[in-house]
This record gives structure tokens, C-alpha cells and sequence, in this order.
């Protein structure tokens, strides 16, 4: 006969003494996010709809050209006539503060990992259960500890995306060429400058495939969060399910799916050496006069040359 | 005689989790699989001694798996050494601690790496500048620096180009370069140029050597090619299974190789590039003088069975050759002294450092051997014919020892 073991209970127990202990903490965040989100919130919704939709056409081409520049416009002109831009932009703002606070966790903690085998170790199966804990448990103890509302969302949202943004982190870092490692290493160059002047510019693309899938995850996990009234495309979706509708169920999930794919290709962008590089091409171009003469492979003075 | 730029005594690395128990065994005389077998432990480099003196080029000779890519590795403290001593112009490494370690790696040793290990997000200025911006110097004395080290390896006109719009060679140039600027005494090469094709090797292979003559650095050389080894290396150490087997210079080892392993390198070396004439020189077994009667040395050439024989003035340098058709005639018509009338210019010279490569056409086409002169003309010796066959068949080679 093994007795039963009240594990749940502990855990409401733990719950009930953090409110008790530490309230004016939760209030302090709770306070700091729904600034953030209201204000971006703001931002985003006071201008006409053109404002904005400008702005992410002319992003789309800087980042990744005409074809993403064309999409955002179509994409976003279609979201307008369906009457969900406030919406859009209100899940815009939640997803962009909860990815904005899950990668200044992930990465930082990222590169601990890295960096030390005890962090990595420790770290691996608080990832491994964050991951594969079903989504709506997250937002249990987000409601007792803020309410209802947009916070628990975007707390949620927090603890959902921050998995592979630490994972890609590290990996982007450790698999950085050790021989570059070595190199600065040969040089003399301090553990910090090795980590700023190599081990992060290298490991960059694969720290912003990090963050795109940061950003994927908030969004998908903002629909959930819907559940706890916040406001947007969440509240959309989850009002067109209680009530059987299938029209705007399926404006809502259309909504959400087209700023998805918009914020995935934006962001991919990142991950790519060519795109950045090609910027800074472009940066370096217009400061020399004559870019041509720099890139032109000319006989070097002992002679060796081999092409490409 | 200066103390050496870097000793290392008694070097050893073990990697793995009981390395005091495999360091017990490596010094009972265990091989490695044996130490691998008991411990879980790897020996990668025991008990290694050599001396390197300022302006020496010295290489490390070993195929993958021979701990030379360790061993060169221990040298800077990449690799935290498990016993011995690296000394640094008589600073023991292993007493530094971590500030002053990077101190004596920014300003007293520099590496290049096999695969370049450039940064890519940087110019070629900023790579060559590296040791000077970690060191924290102005960006003026950065950018002088940098760009006086492209120009010696010759990639002025690319500095504003990044590494990835380089071929193979100009990368491990600018490699080079960022070595150079740090102005260290000590140069650590891992396999330089493995990763090149093979003309390029031959290109930064002459680069180096240029730069050797004029800069005369204190090189460690880390190759798997013996070739390479033979016509950079001053002295070359040949590593096994993280153990020194033999220790000399390439002529040495070409002729006498310590044991089968080395037997079975030097096999493969061409030796032509190797060997000099200094290396294959003799005492002629006949020299005439100018004034020596030439009855005199017809018939001391009749004795020695040779139809020519090199004239010396008074200094030992080569008026001219005199041969045995011509001295008859001066008999003939009695000359009593040899002069202009009975030299003939048949024969050919070099020098000793020159390699048998460069020579060996001239070998044999004349009545006298191929002279062997000093920077002054003066005659050093002669290479027969058959001395140079000697040294370029391969196969007494083997077993070998003096």
C-alpha cells in the first residue's frame, strides 16, 4: 500500500506563503508589465493604421526585401478591413514585451551555460520540464499570483518562450570554432573579451534563431492567454469558441497567422550572417568613395593569389 | 653562448580524471595503450626536452595522434601542463598566474593556427592589430603596427577586407601578420600550412623563410610533413606517441634515423631538396698548383686515374682545371710550369649551402668533380659523382647508424 503523497498540496501550499510573504513583489512586477504593455499598447493603436503599416513595409524591405515588404502591406491592409487591427496591435504589444523580457533572461543565462558546466547541467531539466509542461498549467499560478488580466498573460507568455532561446544560446556559443577560441585565448585576451569580441558575434545567428523562436512561442502561447482576459486576438479567439462562432474564430486565428509568419520572416532575418553582413556592406559602401577598388583582388606583393 | 629563448624539460600532459596514477605509470615505462587501458586516461605528451635559441627554427615533427598539436599547445598554457617545465626567456609559465600568463602570451608569444582561427567579423587591419587592441594600445600605434605587418607579408592593398573574401594563403598571411604586430620573440606555428594546396604551402613556405632572414624569430614549427620540416627546420624534434624519438638536425636524421618510424619518414623525403653539397663533401683526392711542373702531375694523374685535376693559386681558389690531353702537350713541347696555356675552364662549381637539387645536373659532365667553393672562390672540397648517388638512394638508409 504506498500512502498518497499530498505533492499538489505542497505546492498550493508554497503558493499561498509566497502571496503572504512577498506581495509587494508581484505587485511591483504586475505594475511594471502592465506599464510596458499600455504603453506600447498606445503606441501602437493611437496613430491611423497606415502609420504603422508603412513602417513595418519599409522594415520588411530594409531586412529581407520586396517580396516580405509586399506581404506585410497585403497582410496587414487585410487585417485592417476585417476590423482586428486594435486587436493585432494589442497582441503585437503583448508578444513584443514578453520576448523582449524572455531574451534578456535567455540569452544572459544562455551564455552562464556556456560558460559553466554547473549551470548547464542544473539548468537542462528545468528546460526539459518548462518545455513539456502543458501549456494551460502555466497559467495557474500566473492567475494566483496576478489576477486576471493582461500580466498573467504576459507572464505566461515569459516562462513559455524562455526554453530555446537559452538552448540555442548555448549551443550557438559552444559551438563557436575553438580555434578562434584559442586564438584570442593566444593573444592574451581576458574571459570577457573573449566572450564580447568573439564568442558572441560568432554565436550570433544562432543566439537570433534563439530569439525568433522566443518570439514564435510568445505568440503562440498570447492566444492562450486569452484565456485570462487579455485583451486582443487571444480575447478574439476565445470568445468566437465559447460562443460557437465560427466566422470570427476563424478572422481571429487568420490574424494570428499572418502576424506570425510576418514576425518569423523578420526575424529569421537576423539569424543570417548574409543579411547582416550585407548591411554592413551597405554602411561600409557609402563611406569610401570608391568601394570598387577596395574589393577588386589585386596581385599581392609576394605573389601568392589564389581565386575565391 | 645565450641562454636559450624557451626550454622545456621534462613536459608531460595527461588528459583524463586520474592523471596522478597515469603519471605513476608513464614513468614506469608504460606506452599509452597501456596507460589507456588501466586509468581511462591519455597520455598525449610525456616526459619532452628540447631548447630552442634565438633565431632558431625549430620543429616538431608528427603524424595526428602524436601529441604535437598538444605539445605545442602546452607551450602557451592553452594546455595546462601535468608536469615539467616551460621556461620563457628563464620564466617558468607554470608560476604565473592568470594576469601575468596573459601578459607574457600577448607580449613574448604569438601562435598561428592551422585553420587560420581569424575573426571573421573583423578586417584584416583589425585581425593583424589583435594583440595590440587586447593589449590596449592607442589605435594609432594599432593601425601603424598592423599595417607595417601586412605590408611584410604582403597584403597591404587588402587590409580593408574581411577574412572571408580571402583565398586560403592570403588568410593564413594575415595569421601571419597578427603574430608579427605583437613584436613577441617566440613564435608558436601549428601546422601552418596543412590547410593550403600545395603550391600555395610552397609559396608561404619561401615567405617564411624570408621572413626568418630578416626578422629572426625564435620559431616553434609544428608539421606532419617531413619535407617541410626538412627545408624549414634548423633542428627538427620527431615525436611518436607523445615521446621524442629523435632529435637533430634534417641531415642528421636523413642519415641517421633512430629507429624504424623515422626510417619509414625519411623514405618518403626528397632528399635532393635536403642534402647539401656541405653535406656530400670531400677532400679531392687530387689538387695541382699553379707553377707545379707538368710532367709532375701527369704522372700523379696516371696514379689516381683521373683525367683532370683542379689548379689552386696560393689563396686555394680555382685558377682552372688541368687536363691530361693538354699536360702531355706542355710536356711534349717542354713547359717546364703549369700557366694559362694548359687551363681549361671544364669543370663547375657551388656552394655548400646549396641544396643537391640545384646541382645535380652539373654532376659528372666534366673531368673533375663538382667543386664545392667558399664565399671567397676558395676550393672546400669536391662531390664525386658517386657520392651523390650514395646519398639519394634510399634504401641502405634503413638501420643505418654511425
Amino acid at each position: 500500500m504506498i500512502p498518497h503523497l499530498p505533492l499538489g498540496q505542497w505546492v498550493a501550499d508554497l503558493i499561498d506563503w509566497l502571496l503572504a510573504a512577498v506581495p509587494w513583489l508581484f505587485d511591483a512586477i504586475s505594475a511594471v508589465m502592465q506599464v510596458l504593455v499600455d504603453g506600447l499598447t498606445d503606441a501602437l493603436v493611437s496613430p491611423p493604421p497606415v502609420v504603422w503599416i508603412v513602417v513595418f513595409t519599409v522594415l520588411a524591405l530594409l531586412l529581407r526585401g520586396p517580396w516580405l515588404a509586399l506581404y506585410a502591406l497585403l497582410a496587414f491592409l487585410l487585417v485592417v478591413s476585417l476590423e482586428l487591427w486594435v486587436e493585432t496591435m494589442q497582441t503585437l504589444a503583448l508578444v513584443l514585451v514578453a520576448a523582449v523580457i524572455a531574451a534578456a533572461i535567455a540569452v544572459p543565462l544562455g551564455i552562464l551555460a556556456a560558460r559553466h558546466r554547473a549551470v548547464s547541467v542544473a539548468v537542462r531539466p528545468v528546460l526539459d520540464s518548462m518545455q513539456t509542461t502543458p501549456v494551460f498549467v502555466y497559467l495557474i499560478p500566473a492567475v494566483f499570483f496576478f489576477g486576471v488580466g493582461v500580466v498573467p498573460g504576459v507572464v505566461a507568455t515569459i516562462l513559455f518562450a524562455i526554453p530555446p532561446g537559452v538552448r540555442l544560446t548555448e549551443l550557438g556559443i559552444r559551438q563557436v570554432d575553438r580555434e578562434v577560441v584559442e586564438a584570442a585565448q593566444a593573444f592574451g585576451a581576458r574571459p570577457g573579451q573573449v566572450l564580447r569580441e568573439v564568442q558572441l558575434p560568432l554565436a550570433l545567428p544562432a543566439i537570433m534563431a534563439g530569439v525568433n523562436q522566443v518570439i514564435m512561442l510568445a505568440l503562440s502561447m498570447v492566444v492562450t492567454a486569452g484565456l485570462l482576459g487579455a485583451a486582443g486576438l487571444g480575447a478574439v479567439v476565445v470568445r468566437a469558441v465559447t460562443q460557437l462562432d465560427v466566422a470570427s474564430g476563424f478572422e481571429g486565428g487568420l490574424a494570428v497567422v499572418l502576424l506570425a509568419v510576418f514576425l518569423d520572416r523578420l526575424t529569421g532575418a537576423f539569424g543570417q550572417r548574409s543579411v547582416l553582413s550585407r548591411f554592413r556592406q551597405a554602411r561600409a559602401g557609402r563611406q569610401r568613395s570608391a568601394p570598387a577598388a577596395d574589393t577588386a583582388v589585386r596581385p599581392s606583393a609576394v605573389g601568392a593569389q589564389q581565386p575565391g | 653562448m645565450a641562454p636559450p629563448v624557451l626550454r622545456v624539460t621534462g613536459l608531460t600532459k595527461v588528459f583524463g580524471a586520474r592523471e596522478q596514477e597515469a603519471l605513476r605509470l608513464a614513468a614506469d615505462g608504460h606506452g599509452r595503450d597501456e596507460i589507456l587501458r588501466r586509468t581511462g586516461a591519455t597520455l598525449a605528451v610525456h616526459d619532452v626536452d628540447f631548447a630552442v635559441e634565438r633565431g632558431e627554427l625549430f620543429v616538431v615533427m608528427g603524424l595526428s595522434g602524436s601529441g604535437k598539436s598538444t605539445l605545442v599547445r602546452l607551450l602557451n598554457r592553452l594546455i595546462e601542463p601535468s608536469a615539467g617545465t616551460v621556461e620563457v626567456d628563464g620564466r617558468d609559465l607554470r608560476a604565473l598566474d592568470d594576469a601575468a600568463l596573459r601578459t607574457v602570451r600577448n607580449q613574448k608569444i604569438s601562435m598561428v593556427f592551422q585553420h587560420f582561427a581569424l575573426l571573421p567579423h573583423r578586417t584584416v587591419r583589425e585581425n593583424a592589430a589583435y594583440a595590440l587592441k587586447v593589449r590596449g594600445a592607442p589605435a594609432a600605434e594599432q593601425r601603424q603596427r598592423a599595417d607595417w605587418a601586412l605590408e611584410t607579408v604582403g597584403l597591404i592593398d587588402r587590409a580593408g577586407a574581411r577574412p572571408d573574401e580571402l583565398s586560403g594563403g592570403m588568410r593564413q598571411r594575415v595569421g601571419l601578420a597578427r603574430a608579427l604586430a605583437a613584436d613577441s620573440e617566440v613564435l608558436l606555428m601549428d601546422e601552418p600550412f596543412s590547410a593550403l594546396d600545395p603550391l600555395i604551402r610552397r609559396d608561404m613556405q619561401d615567405l617564411l623563410e624570408r621572413l626568418q632572414s630578416d626578422l629572426a624569430k625564435t620559431i616553434v614549427f609544428i608539421t606532419h610533413d617531413l619535407n617541410e620540416a626538412m627545408r624549414l627546420g634548423d633542428r627538427i624534434l620527431m615525436l611518436k606517441d607523445g615521446r621524442t624519438v629523435q632529435l637533430g638536425t634534417g641531415p642528421e636524421i636523413i642519415s641517421a634515423p633512430a629507429d624504424d618510424y623515422v626510417a619509414d619518414f625519411t623514405s618518403d623525403v626528397d632528399r635532393t631538396r635536403v642534402l647539401t653539397a656541405g653535406d656530400l663533401l670531400r677532400e679531392p683526392r687530387l689538387t695541382a698548383r699553379v707553377g707545379d711542373r707538368p710532367g709532375d702531375v701527369l704522372r700523379a694523374l696516371g696514379g689516381a686515374e683521373a683525367n683532370g685535376v683542379y689548379v689552386l693559386d696560393g689563396e686555394r681558389r680555382v685558377a682552372g682545371v688541368a687536363r691530361d690531353d693538354l699536360l702531355a702537350r706542355a710536356v711534349q713541347e717542354g713547359r717546364t710550369a703549369i700557366g694559362p696555356y694548359e687551363l681549361v675552364a671544364d669543370f663547375a662549381t657551388t656552394g655548400a649551402d646549396r641544396p643537391v637539387v640545384e646541382f645535380v645536373h652539373l654532376v659528372g659532365r666534366h673531368p673533375v668533380p663538382l667543386g664545392v667553393l667558399d664565399g671567397d672562390g676558395r676550393l672546400l672540397g669536391v662531390v664525386p659523382r658517386a657520392a651523390v648517388l650514395d646519398a639519394l638512394s634510399a634504401v641502405p638508409v634503413r638501420g643505418r647508424r654511425p
